[in-house]
């Protein structure tokens, strides 16, 4: 796994862009994306230009918000900051993704138990 | 789920604003570049490298904007778009055959949408009446042409009334009207105005409310009541200007029959859209409606045409089978329980009886249509693939630059369908302008024809056609042009003599199914043709094309020797005009109307009932025989002395003279005619009285005397002048004689019978153009076939000349493929005539449905129009110069 990067699952990075903005207050794209970068440690692959549709995406669906401002070193740039909505739903997707994990990890565990005896 | 209905609210919306979004992407793309690369250089690397660097992780510039497009917008919507935008790019730079065939399918969407309003308004929508399922008319088991077999006396109704159980109510309306029984004092000069008797119930029967004011009342229909009448909606609006004033008001009726003057109150307006005429007597305009009062008519004999309405829950069958057990029981007169108990009744839903008999006539109208739209797929096929052929290096270059087979195919198909519903349009246009043309034809004699229009039904039906035409007419060449070799068609073809073969195959073959169809559709016009011609052949016994009626106006306080005394002066005036060659007077005219009383032979025994013979009776002047070209066989016609002296005499067909003395003279001869002693004077040859289609009727004809009154008169006017020059003479004679005279139409006596045939020349006419038009997209077809097979070969036919071949024998090879395709065609399309043909067979008259003469004529005609539509690129051929023709390509 170290080797390569993990390719992202469908709606995993809806997840990673709604938790970053729950974390970390308003962001631009390129913050949203290095951060996830960042976290991953890499791990992800991810061409950057990807993240404007789900940005559109989750704007559509009124669970982020944007408007345009101005970031550190003084360049406009348009700024996402998640709703009420996004964040009930960031809720939703994580025990989604909880369960999820869970559940993977004890089906794995309990193939190689099998396999032993 | 809620954000489910934002976000496409959304998608919606960005897709209208995909401009202002991808600028606004744009920004925000380079904003995040140059953070990246400020980034980057921060952490030491030169510009250059940043840039690069920050590039990669961006990942493709492209890619993320279409990604950004299809997360907020309609992606389907986009590739359609990019569709039509081509579509309509490409029917641009072809736009002959766009027009060509855009026209072809407004003439096929077009017919089938007329036909189809027709059929539904005819056949499958409702009558316009609440529950109109639950409405019957009843009439006589074996009822026979005549009126008099399809209705009842005043007593049998009433009867009918009280005793049964099935029926929520039964009503009427008196069948003999004839048109212009009235003379109406509104406002104004007085004008002949139609007006019918309903009995107590009629429109509550039907279920229809006044437009304004209100229906009858009963104590409106006992003996001696005040005079009320209710007006058509058409009338009010003509005659006071749809003015809600004239309710309450009286106004002067005076009836044609008695001439009493009667101020009658006008208590309501019927609706626009009740049309009696539409529904109960195709083609009658009614004005106005009185009661029907049962006690003024109890001696009348059978007058009352009945409908009734059924009970919720009560079917037909159960009510019939009451009306099996209660007509039997019916008297014709509780005052002359002698006269009998004549009756059966027969229950037939109102729908069924008013459009069954057409029902056959517009399912063959309909298949008629059907088979145009198949032609005219057949040929858009043809097009399409003719077109595939020129366009096969365009679509294996982009197969070569990976577009996917569906993707062409539904490229190709959005052209069908663009094409399709431009056709739908016109044609919709085109329907449209016929549709409201045949709703105000009132000399087509059809029912419920003026409630005629495009409904939602109609526009189901187009929207069907629209989308199912291209899908028949635009897969086989989609598929044919997606598929195939990709390497094949990109070498510089054409000449690929394998994959050419099998296409022409294709083309032969649709040409053929063209020819067999258009040969179908042409035998049966021919047919149809056929039995019209054969219609108008018809000996009417009377010479309908110089003689003109007008209803006439005079007032003779009742008086039988002053009616006399008038109409010998109205017909001596009338027939000293220039250009007059004979004027009598009737009150009745052939083809109008019906009535009919009993004729028997008087001898030695007084003569029983079944000794009468039913005859239709004109009630008349001397003078009126020779009007309208009827021929005296023998005799005398009847003369003013026979008036004056109110003699009773008559004369009768030849119908009449048959049944009454067979094989003996009748002059002479005494008959009890209408209840009177009459004798014999005269015999004419038959008259067909109510259609030419009908056998001529027994007839006779009374003088108008004490005994007879006339209903109304007409005065006909036998003349070598032009129809327009004659009124106005005529009216002025008319007017001097009477300046009470109402302002009157001057009727040409052809068009009543161009009236009785107007439905079978309607049928004619529809089928006739649609044969015309399948033989026209045949030609067309076979037209293009041919061209195109002539253009692939040109170097073959240019090395064939080269080598020696003559023009002709060239000429004669390309007529002689078309000659092939066209007698495959024929052939097939006369077999499948042969049984077609049987279909028809009841709407043909004195034709047989193998008629030698239409099946050859047919065969004939396509043969030759086939052979001119090959002729031409034959010819072209011929004149390929080789040398030219062996250089290019």
């Amino acid at each position: 796994m170290s080797e390569s990067k993990l390719d992202l699952l469908q709606g995993t990075l809806d997840v990673m862009v709604l938790q970053t903005l729950e974390a970390m207050g308003a962001l631009h794209g390129y913050g949203i994306a290095r951060r996830i970068e960042q976290v991953s440690a890499n791990e992800v692959l991810l061409n950057q230009g990807t993240i404007y549709a789900s940005l559109v995406r989750l704007q559509q669906r009124g669970w982020i918000a944007a408007r345009w401002g101005t970031s550190d070193n003084n360049r406009k740039a348009k700024f996402y900051s998640i709703t009420r909505a996004g964040r009930k739903q960031l809720a939703r997707d994580a025990a989604y993704w909880g369960r999820l994990a869970n559940l993977m990890g004890r089906v794995l565990a309990l193939e190689s138990n099998g396999g032993e005896q | 789920m809620k954000y489910f209905f934002q976000e496409f609210f959304n998608r919606v919306r960005s897709f209208f604003r995909d401009a202002p979004l991808d600028q606004e992407l744009n920004e925000e793309m380079a904003a995040h570049l140059e953070m990246a690369v400020e980034e980057n250089m921060r952490r030491g690397m030169p510009e250059e490298e940043a840039r690069r660097q920050a590039l990669i992780q961006f990942g493709g510039g492209q890619q993320a904007r279409e990604l950004h497009r299809e997360a907020r917008g309609l992606p389907w919507l986009d590739v359609l778009m990019q569709d039509l935008r081509f579509t309509f790019r490409t029917l641009k730079r072809d736009a002959g055959f766009a027009i060509l065939a855009v026209l072809i399918l407004a003439f096929g969407i077009g017919a089938n949408v007329v036909v189809f309003s027709v059929v539904n308004t005819i056949l499958l929508r409702p009558l316009p009446f609440r529950d109109s399922q639950q409405l019957v008319r009843i009439v006589e088991k074996k009822a026979d042409s005549g009126e008099s077999g399809r209705t009842y006396t005043a007593d049998a109704t009433q009867d009918f009334q009280q005793q049964n159980h099935s029926l929520q109510s039964v009503s009427g309306y008196f069948a003999f009207t004839g048109p212009d029984n009235f003379k109406f004092t509104g406002t104004g000069q007085p004008v002949p105005a139609t007006g019918l008797l309903v009995a107590e119930g009629f429109f509550e029967s039907l279920g229809v409310e006044p437009a304004a004011g209100r229906l009858f009342r009963r104590e409106e229909f006992v003996h001696h009541a005040q005079p009320a009448a209710l007006l058509s909606y058409p009338f009010w609006k003509r005659r006071f200007g749809g003015d809600t004033g004239v309710i309450g008001r009286t106004v002067d009726l005076s009836d044609k029959v008695d001439l009493n003057n009667t101020s009658v109150t006008v208590v309501g307006v019927l609706p626009e859209a009740f049309d009696f005429g539409s529904v109960f007597s195709p083609g009658a305009k009614i004005d106005l409606f009185v009661p029907y009062i049962m006690d003024d008519f109890r001696d009348d004999g059978n007058d009352l045409a009945l409908v009734g309405r059924l009970k919720p829950g009560v079917s037909i069958a159960q009510a019939q089978s009451e009306a099996d057990l209660l007509f039997p029981q019916f008297y014709f007169e509780h005052k002359h329980p002698e006269y009998g108990k004549p009756y059966t009744g027969q229950l037939t839903g109102l729908k069924e009886y008013v459009s069954g008999k057409l029902r056959r006539s517009l399912i063959v109208l309909w298949c008629a249509v059907g088979l145009i739209l198949l032609i005219v797929c057949v040929n858009l096929s043809n097009l399409l693939l003719a077109r595939a052929a020129a366009r096969r290096k365009e679509f294996a270059m982009r197969s070569a630059l990976g577009a996917k087979r569906g993707r062409i195919v539904r490229q190709l198909l959005t052209e069908s369908l663009v094409l399709a519903v431009a056709g739908a349009v016109l044609g919709l246009v085109l329907a449209f302008a016929i549709l409201a043309y045949l709703a105000h034809q009132g000399s087509i004699v059809l029912p419920l024809l003026s409630m005629v229009r495009i409904d939602g039904a109609a526009l189901a039906w187009t929207l069907l056609v629209a989308v199912g035409a291209p899908v028949l007419f635009g897969v086989a060449p989609a598929l044919r042009m997606s598929t195939g070799n990709l390497q094949e068609a990109l070498k510089d073809g054409g000449h690929g003599a394998s994959e050419g073969k099998s296409h022409d195959r294709v083309r032969s073959t649709l040409v053929i199914t063209e020819i067999a169809l258009a040969c179908v559709l042409l035998v049966g016009a021919g047919l149809l043709l056929r039995s019209f011609l054969r219609v108008l052949d018809v000996d009417l016994g009377f010479e309908p094309s110089r003689a003109a009626a007008v209803s006439i106006d005079y007032d003779d306080g009742g008086n039988p020797a002053q009616r006399a005394a008038i109409w010998q002066d109205v017909v001596r005036r009338t027939s000293a005009i220039p250009g007059v060659e004979s004027a009598g007077i009737s009150d009745n005219l052939p083809m109008s109307r019906n009535r009919s009383w009993g004729i028997a032979a008087k001898g030695e025994r007084k003569p029983k009932d079944s000794d009468f013979v039913g005859v239709f009776v004109y009630i008349v002047s001397p003078g009126y025989l020779k009007a309208m070209g009827m021929r005296l066989l023998q005799g005398r016609d009847i003369g003013w002395d026979d008036l004056i002296n109110n003699r009773s005499v008559v004369v009768i067909n030849e119908s009449v003279a048959d049944k009454l003395w067979p094989g003996k003279d009748p002059i002479g001869r005494h008959a009890m005619a209408g209840g009177m002693e009459s004798e014999v004077i005269g015999v004419i040859a038959d008259v067909r009285e109510s259609s030419a289609e009908d056998s001529g009727g027994a007839q006779m004809f009374l003088p108008a005397t004490k005994q007879f009154s006339p209903e109304g008169s007409f005065l006909v006017v036998r003349s070598t002048l032009p129809a327009a020059s004659l009124a106005i003479s005529v009216m002025r004679t008319l007017r001097e004689i009477n300046p009470g005279q109402s302002a009157t139409e001057f009727r040409p006596v052809q068009g009543l019978v161009d009236r009785a045939t107007s439905p079978r020349r309607f049928f004619l006419l529809l089928v006739g153009a649609f044969a015309g038009l399948g033989l026209l997209l045949a030609s067309l077809g076979i037209y293009g076939v041919i061209t195109y097979s002539v253009t692939r070969q040109t170097q073959e036919i240019g090395i064939r000349m080269a080598l020696g071949a003559t023009q002709t024998r060239v000429l004669l090879d390309v007529v002689g493929k078309t000659l092939l395709l066209a007698l495959i065609g024929i052939a097939i399309g006369v077999i499948t005539a042969f049984a077609v043909a049987r279909l028809i067979a009841s709407l043909l008259f004195r034709t047989a449905p193998t008629d030698p003469l239409t099946f050859v004529g047919m065969m004939v005609l396509l043969g030759v129009v086939a052979l001119l539509a090959g002729y031409l690129p034959a010819r072209r051929a011929s004149k390929i110069d080789p040398m030219v023709a062996l250089r290019t390509d």
